[in-house]
């Protein structure tokens, strides 16, 4: 393997030379000609019925080119799901319209309801302060357990109550309850994981552009899957044919599945510009961002494992209420469920699971997938519950896990997927190495003398990535292939271009899909440029998120590349006067084996656009394909992790000393920018566990909605970590045998922050504290220590 | 409108700007220097930091009629003269201080202003002096590395690529 370039090398990012001199090119440095901007009048409480409108002032103001309500949007369709889930009794999912701009009533504060469009952003932001409305406040409904209660108020009045599905899945009645009714110890956790603003640093922003000419509209805007957004679009919400709608996502910065969701804002832009015959943009505000970005998380839920005499796990059955919000976000049904339920298992070989999840409707913004989406959920109550159970009957809790490991692979679990690789013992081998357990109890000591309490927590996780198999999903209600697609095309001269449907967004793709390509051909990294981003320019493609993009997106360039290089292997072979079957491609260079005989890349290239010699009757000119790749098995990344904490005793504030990933992530194109995802979903799970809360009043008001509020992890709240993927077992069943990286650090670093405060307030001496909800905040830490 | 004339990355400029022109909104929309981002509201994020007469400051915050005959740099002024990326820039992309590249300008602007009063600051020092710039991917590991690189520092015993 090399470690200078191509496969396994960590190749500096070609794209950080234009976000290192300010020459990136973000939706909201696109300014067309003849621009006007919308400033989005939104409801500032979380539930009322609309009784009025007033623009007539509004309309006087300076630079008003056009106000819009929702009277205008009727007739265009609503902002459309992309999942539905079917019920515990067979039923579709409760699935209630969500029109582009509100109609009748308005569901959660951010819920937008007037349109201004205007000259400038400014005028725009001017005139919407001249809008009246008349809002009659509702009843909101926040709890999710309220609004589960008879006699709740109703977020959507045509519904039969706030219940989107109940659903159950995984092991039968009759399996899980022989299963408790053998064991010789259950542990129980009621617990929380609590809702997150995703907080991509980039804030939203919609250009909408038509083309009178040609009848063809254009949009630009911050997604992390622009075909998804151009078929949910045009499709469902605005009625244009694909031929007629391009979706562009230039530089877009950071999106951690806040961007995959097709938003009312990006219909109204792309509406708007037809009507009005000129382009319209929108750029949020991080204030708005807040209350109109789809969160994430927000679980309740009461889990149970049953263990025998030997503590070997029999079964885990779960119950959680999963907060919707007011609408199904795009993909918000499949979160709770398909990436939640089916990871239950863990990394243990428990013979009986069951999962029940029932899905809410609240006043509240749109939950949906945030940084591992549903495996989070999963990893933080199983692996906290494994813990509380190893205190409870005086296991160590590495050895309780390991137990109960999963060693036979392919593994079926309870809950519908089969594991196809993987070596959990390897991970925890290689993260005791890394943090020096034994060394603990001497730094513990040392903590002591300093006043502080020192606690170790580790957990394992497993996620599957890869998403999707668009077979196995279908069948789980997604309505969407789940494949993704990558044309190669080969220049004259040699160079070539992957256009791929995946996206990037910070993941680097520029950089290792190229090595990838460049490392199969044997030709400079340079030599291979990525597009992505554009309707227009790259084959239709499902984009990027769920850890998919290398695995899925890269197998597909794989692919595409392969077809290449058996046509370039034909015209060598001609070339040459050999047979096909005798052409070796090595380091760029096409030779006959056992032969002196060799051909360029380059001459390949040229005589396939130059066919002057060239086998005209057995294959095309030219040096163009195009594969879709379908995989037929998530990947199933997995790890050991381990956090150090320091806990103040007299203000219940955490420092986190030491953290530490061993992941097995399979095969690795660059390294690098594999520590660098690791990384980053490390301090998004630090910062859930310790930092981050979205907190709505009982009235629905966001108390938490800028970042004076919402606690961000700052460079000061994190240690360095230590990560390692060296423990490596290849994904079986994608051509680069790999598994995915981009969210493992937010699934499986949560419960060893929790797990590691708890461990220090035990040592410490506060027995009773078995669980604290996150985020642990000082507070929440004191209050549990002392109360 | 008011007439304001600054130097901006070392050229003069000028330009007509209401009372309630914020600076970054200034560079981005009347210089199209689209570098200086703007990430939030509340002066909190640090991705619209530029230096104005040799100081760091959130040019979300700053009122561009107030600025009249200042020394502006911005993250578009901060390449060496032959156009080849800084000692800081080149750490970031050396230590992969950067994902998305959103906050990076940001970013730049305050280490380069960090290592100008305090040239070899330590990580604790580092991570202090970031408080006010906001980074979503990195979660910071790299950013304080490269900074620490910037400086001169041996980094190689820090842990990963």
């Amino acid at each position: 393997m090399p470690t200078d370039h191509g496969i396994g090398a960590s190749s500096k990012r070609r794209e950080d030379l234009r976000f290192l001199t300010g020459r990136g090119r973000y939706t909201d440095d696109i300014n067309l000609q003849g621009q006007a901007f919308v400033h989005f009048l939104r409801s500032d409480v979380a539930h009322g019925r609309i009784n009025g409108i007033d623009t007539s002032e509004a309309e006087k103001m300076p630079g008003v080119i056009r106000i819009f309500t929702g009277a205008d949007f009727e007739g265009v369709g609503g902002i459309p799901c992309g999942w539905q889930v079917t019920d515990r009794e067979g039923n579709p999912m409760r699935e209630p319209p969500h029109p582009v701009l509100a109609q009748g009533k308005v569901r959660h504060v951010g819920d937008p309801i007037v349109g201004v469009v205007a000259e400038t952003a400014a005028q725009a932001r001017s005139a919407a302060e001249a809008v009246v409305l008349d809002i009659e406040e509702l009843p909101a409904v926040v709890d999710m357990r309220k609004a589960l209660a008879d006699g709740s108020a109703k977020v959507h009045d045509e519904l039969d109550g706030n219940l989107c599905y109940d659903w159950v899945f995984g092991s039968d009645d009759a399996a899980i309850d022989e299963a408790f009714s053998k064991a010789a110890h259950v542990t129980t956790l009621e617990l929380t994981n609590n809702r997150l603003s995703p907080n991509a640093m980039e804030p939203r922003v919609a250009v909408g552009d038509y083309s009178w000419a040609s009848d063809e509209s254009t949009l630009y805007t911050t997604s992390q899957n622009p075909h998804v957004i151009r078929l949910l679009m045009g499709a469902f919400v605005l009625g244009i044919p694909e031929h007629k709608l391009r979706v562009i996502a230039p530089d877009v910065g950071g999106g951690f599945g806040s961007k995959i969701y097709h938003y009312a804002e990006e219909a109204f832009c792309t509406f708007a510009a037809k009507q009005l015959r000129r382009p319209v943009k929108w750029t949020s505000t991080r204030s708005e961002a807040f209350i109109s970005d789809a969160h994430g998380r927000d679980h309740i839920t009461t889990i149970q494992l049953a263990m025998d005499a030997e503590n070997n796990f029999l079964g885990v059955r779960t119950d959680t209420l999963a907060n919707m919000g007011a609408y199904l976000s795009t993909f918000a049904p499949s979160i709770p469920t398909y990436l939640h339920g089916t990871l239950m298992a863990g990394n243990y070989k428990t013979p009986a699971v069951q999962v029940n999840v029932k899905a809410v409707f609240t006043n509240t913004v749109p939950v949906d997938a945030y940084r591992g989406a549903g495996r989070p959920e999963a990893t933080y109550q199983l692996e906290r519950l494994i813990d509380k159970a190893a205190r409870e009957v005086g296991a160590d809790p590495v050895a309780l896990r390991r137990q109960n490991f999963i060693t036979q692979f392919p593994y079926a679990t309870p809950v519908a997927v089969e594991y196809d690789t993987g070596d959990y013992n390897a991970t925890m081998d290689k993260l005791l190495e890394m943090i020096d357990r034994d060394g603990f109890e001497a730094r513990a000591e040392a903590s002591r003398k300093a006043g502080k309490l020192r606690g170790l927590g580790i957990n394992c996780y497993i996620e599957a990535c890869g998403i999707a198999p668009s077979a196995l999903v279908g069948q789980l209600g997604a309505r969407a292939g789940l494949y993704e697609s990558a044309t190669v095309r080969v220049n004259a001269t040699g160079g070539l271009v992957v256009m791929t449907g995946s996206h990037s967004h910070g993941q680097g793709h520029e950089t290792s899909f190229a090595q990838v390509v460049a490392d199969m051909i044997g030709i400079p990294e340079n030599m291979v440029e990525i597009v992505h981003g554009d309707t227009a320019n790259t084959p239709m493609g499902m984009g990027t998120y769920g850890s998919r993009s290398l695995a899925v997106g890269g197998s597909a360039m794989v692919r595409a590349t392969e077809k290449i290089i058996a046509k370039a292997k034909k015209i060598a072979a001609h070339l040459m006067e050999a047979s096909e079957g005798d052409i070796e491609l090595k380091d760029g260079q096409f030779s006959v084996a056992g032969t002196d005989k060799s051909v360029a890349w380059g001459d390949v290239t040229l005589a396939a656009y130059v066919p002057h010699n060239y086998p005209l009757d057995e294959i095309e000119p030219g040096l163009e394909e195009t594969a879709f790749y379908d995989p037929n098995n998530f990947t199933y990344p997995s790890g050991a992790y381990a956090c150090e904490v320091e806990v103040d005793p007299e203000t219940g504030k955490v420092q986190v000393m030491g953290f530490a990933a061993a992941d097995d992530f399979g095969n690795i194109v660059n390294p690098m920018i594999v520590s660098g995802q690791v990384h980053g979903g490390l301090a998004q799970g630090i910062g859930q566990a310790l930092l981050e809360n979205v907190a709505y009043d009982e009235n629905g008001q966001l108390l938490s909605a800028s970042y004076m509020d919402y606690a961000m992890p700052r460079a000061d709240d994190l240690p360095f970590y230590k990560v390692d993927h060296s423990s490596v077992t290849p994904c079986t069943h994608n051509p680069l045998g790999v598994k995915g990286c981009g969210e493992a650090g937010a699934i499986g670093s949560p419960p060893a922050v929790v797990n590691a405060v708890v461990d220090a307030l035990q040592r410490g001496g506060y027995a009773h504290v078995t669980h604290i909800d996150m985020p642990l905040t000082p507070a929440r830490v004191w209050s549990a220590m002392n109360g | 409108m008011t007439q304001v004339t600054m130097t901006v990355n070392g050229k003069p400029v000028s330009g007509d700007v209401e009372g309630r022109t914020l600076l970054a909104e200034f560079l981005r929309e009347g210089l199209r220097l689209t570098g200086t981002h703007v990430g939030c509201d509340t002066s909190q994020c640090g991705a619209c930091v530029v230096h104005v007469n040799g100081t760091a400051i959130k040019s979300c915050t700053a009122l561009a009629a107030d600025l009249d005959g200042a020394e502006v740099v911005t993250i578009e002024g901060m390449a060496n003269p032959d156009g080849s990326l800084s000692t800081i820039q080149q750490a970031f992309q050396d230590h992969h201080g950067l994902q998305c590249g959103f906050c990076t300008p940001g970013m730049v602007m305050s280490a380069a202003a960090l290592l100008k009063e305090n040239p070899k600051p330590s990580e604790h020092e580092i991570r202090e002096y970031l408080e006010g710039n906001i980074c979503r991917c990195t979660g910071y590991h790299n950013i304080v590395k490269a900074i620490m690189a910037a400086s001169g520092q041996d980094v190689s015993a820090i842990a990963a690529e």
